[in-house]
């Protein structure tokens, strides 16, 4: 039997909302990062999902976009954090909290 | 059997995304990461996608982890964080606005979609060759400006860890 695609979409509603939690309540940036991939992949989900409801290639494709463009910001974004650290010896965002460098 | 494979793939997945917010220690934050990611990437296949399941395994599941567990072990930023709060209310304000935030997508998933019967498909429906057709062809534009946009991220990169000089 079938898996209806709106249990997919549930799912990755789900897995959104644990992402958010994440970034909410979380005060260590790189576990923040992670929570931003973890959203990043519930909605991946669902566009794979509803490209296999319509038999279409598009929402793969669009996926396969996510993926490549999600590492490269992974990059930027852990490197921008080093760099954080190395000023401040801290992850901690509540620490990060004037312009001033 | 799907709907079997779907159900505990999608509990481990759910679990992976639990404990990930709960590991004080952020090594175990990344490895149930992991885990969520390899459970995402299952659900794939069970979708016929089975490029982005590769893709999801070499690029979440191996690069990506790898790098945040390479940083978190270089800064020794996986000790607990400071249980101190500058904001108290901030944390059960969340956990409120996060489940209004799911029911209004239940809501609306039910209101949108329904139950609609899946189509049948074939294997080769989206086999990698099908998909690679796709991506260079109707979206060899898109495609183009991706590899600008990880040229980009490698420049940024290098940029922002070269060692300063004039100190």
């Amino acid at each position: 039997v079938m898996v209806p695609t709106i249990w997919y979409v549930l799912l990755s509603a789900v897995l959104f909302m644990l992402g958010v939690l994440g970034v909410l309540i979380r005060r260590n940036a790189i576990v923040m990062f992670m929570s931003v991939e973890l959203m990043l992949n519930a909605a991946n989900l669902a566009l794979v999902a509803f490209a296999r409801q319509r038999l279409s290639l598009d929402g793969q494709t669009m996926v396969f976009f996510v993926i490549t463009v999600a590492a490269a910001e992974v990059a930027v974004g852990l490197a921008l954090l080093v760099q954080i650290f190395r000023n401040k010896r801290t992850t901690d965002v509540d620490a990060v909290n004037a312009l001033k460098g | 059997m799907e709907l079997a494979i779907f159900i505990i793939t999608g509990l481990v997945a759910i679990t992976g995304g639990v404990m990930m917010l709960l590991s004080r220690n952020a090594v175990h934050s990344a490895l149930w990461l992991l885990l969520n990611f390899g459970a995402i990437a299952v659900l794939y296949l069970l979708l016929l996608a089975p490029f982005l399941f590769a893709v999801q395994l070499a690029v979440y599941a191996g690069a990506i982890i790898v790098l945040f567990l390479f940083v978190v072990m270089l800064l020794g930023a996986e000790r607990a964080e400071d249980e101190r709060e500058a904001m108290p209310w901030q944390r059960p304000l969340a956990l409120v606005l996060a489940l209004v935030l799911l029911g209004q997508a239940v809501f609306v998933a039910y209101q949108r979609i329904g139950v609609a019967e899946v189509p049948a498909a074939t294997a080769e429906y989206a086999s990698p060759a099908a998909l690679a057709r796709v991506l260079f062809t109707d979206y060899l534009l898109p495609v183009e400006i991706t590899s600008i946009i990880i040229l980009t991220a490698l420049i940024g990169v290098v940029v922002l860890n070269r060692k300063e000089t004039r100190a």
